[in-house]
């Protein structure tokens, strides 16, 4: 059977590693490359690279991260963070990145979704979601809020429904993000991921909140996910990935051990 | 000089870079001349099927293929590469190249939360020795990213299975051909081992 998967996040800007808290607060903590392989050769399942440049003339060297990636790893991982059109996507594909996630640009134009289905394959196209939670109301029946532009703008659309659209559109994954949770290590939304693994027939990337290892076998049980992202708590050394994936072992969840 | 099959399926270039990893120097090719002269063969891909056969035709890489078969050079199929080497696929319901008995088909899992495509990391039990597999333990996890899988018609043909909701053929061969629905060269050091093993494989069943 599946196993369930251990993602590592990665905020890149202008080809650093960076971390934020609540999507703001943003600090430099190293090089992607290094840490990317580092958590490669740990055992980690897959890779993701955000790409939080603030300014486009700087958005190129996100090519040469992902092209240094993919010569050093010889595991899944895709890109996200600004990527606006088929051809952005074309190029990180040729890069070397297996995945491209799209987020902001398809909530405001959802072909995009279709798209990059057609011209990279489903399996190639995720659907990022940044969520935070809001009153159940005629205009929000799940309770939860698609907000884009790093968390800034909030788009008055129902999350869980949007869910539903972007697998309908030809997304072959969702990352389902919770800003709420975000940074604060107080576990993921395990509601609001649930909701959505529940109604999708796509695999669904659970992030934001990780703080312990407990709050990973909660959401890949309870949650319903089918792989938890986690990024400060192996950024900062406080656990390995093996360490992450020999407690949800010993917790009969089923994770790759050997490799 | 080894010959990376380039017919529009995919990112080659991640197989490319897998095969310098592992010290191989590989060769995009599009050129069915180039294809047919080449000492092995590796043939990925990703995707439709239907694309990609049709591809195939266009570019005369099918004959290509055919005739290094044949001539008995060592051929690596991967995921697209693994299924298009049988005869049919219910993907669109294309006939494909035939060098290998038997179909293709759709993942149906009875069980709702199994989700299409099966991706991710997932055990593979080797069925019969290959030299390709050799070192490969039953539970080693390969990636897989696929929503049809493939069934050749005799079990001969079947070196590895997975187990998804079914048991299904998860590496075939047949002679000199041998092919893997998981990704070598998304598998980590156990796909790496397999692309090295390929570097030095002479295309001989006996290990």
């Amino acid at each position: 059977m599946l196993s369930k998967r251990l993602i590592v996040c990665l905020d890149v800007r202008a080809g650093k590693l960076a971390k934020s808290v609540k999507f703001v607060n943003t600090r430099d903590i190293g090089d992607p490359v290094i840490k990317a392989r580092e958590y490669y050769e740990d055992g980690l399942d897959e890779l993701v690279f955000y790409d939080i440049t603030a300014s486009s003339e700087k958005r190129n060297i996100m090519i040469d991260v992902v092209e240094e990636v993919a010569a050093q790893t010889f595991i899944p991982f895709s890109v996200g963070g600004g990527i606006r059109s088929v051809d952005d996507a074309t190029r990180l594909r040729m890069a070397g990145a297996e995945k491209i996630n799209v987020n902001s640009a398809a909530v405001k134009r959802p072909e995009l979704i279709a798209e990059c289905a057609y011209a990279i394959g489903s399996q190639s196209t995720v659907l990022s979601m940044d969520i935070r939670q809001v009153k159940e109301s005629r205009t929000f029946p799940s309770g939860y809020e698609i907000v884009i532009d790093g968390g800034r703008t909030p788009m008055g659309i129902d999350a869980f429904v949007w869910s539903l659209k972007g697998e309908e559109l030809g997304a072959g994954e969702v990352v389902v993000n919770s800003i709420d949770a975000d940074g604060t290590r107080q576990g993921y939304e395990i509601k609001l991921t649930r909701m959505i693994a529940n109604a999708l027939s796509i695999p669904v990337i659970a992030s934001g909140g990780a703080g312990t290892p407990e709050h990973l076998y909660e959401v890949l049980t309870e949650g319903g996910a089918d792989a938890a992202l986690v990024a400060s708590m192996v950024h900062f050394g406080e656990y390995t990935c093996r360490e992450l994936k020999e407690y949800l072992h010993n917790r009969d969840v089923k994770v790759r051990m050997r490799y | 000089m080894l010959a990376i099959v380039d017919y529009d399926a995919g990112n080659l270039r991640s197989v490319q870079r897998a095969c310098r990893k592992v010290g191989l120097t590989a060769e995009i090719v599009a050129d069915p001349r180039l294809v047919e002269s080449a000492e092995r063969i590796i043939f990925p891909g990703v995707g439709a099927a239907t694309s990609a056969v049709d591809t195939l035709k266009e570019r005369g890489l099918d004959k290509a293929l055919l005739s290094a078969f044949q001539k008995g050079t060592p051929i690596l199929g991967i995921c697209l590469g693994a299924q298009i080497i049988l005869e049919h696929t219910e993907e669109d319901d294309r006939d494909c190249l035939g060098i290998v008995e038997g179909i293709c088909t759709r993942f149906e899992p009875d069980d709702p939360t199994l989700k299409v495509p099966h991706m991710g990391w997932n055990g593979v039990e080797v069925t019969q020795p290959h030299p390709l597999l050799e070192g490969v333990e039953n539970g080693d996890e390969f990636y897989f990213v696929h929503s049809y899988f493939p069934r050749p018609s005799h079990a001969g043909n079947v070196y590895a299975v997975t187990d998804y909701g079914t048991s299904f053929c998860s590496a075939l061969g047949r002679k000199n051909l041998f092919a893997t629905q998981f990704h070598l060269e998304k598998s980590g050091r156990f796909g790496l081992s397999v692309l090295s093993r390929f570097a030095h494989w002479d295309g001989c069943l006996t290990t």
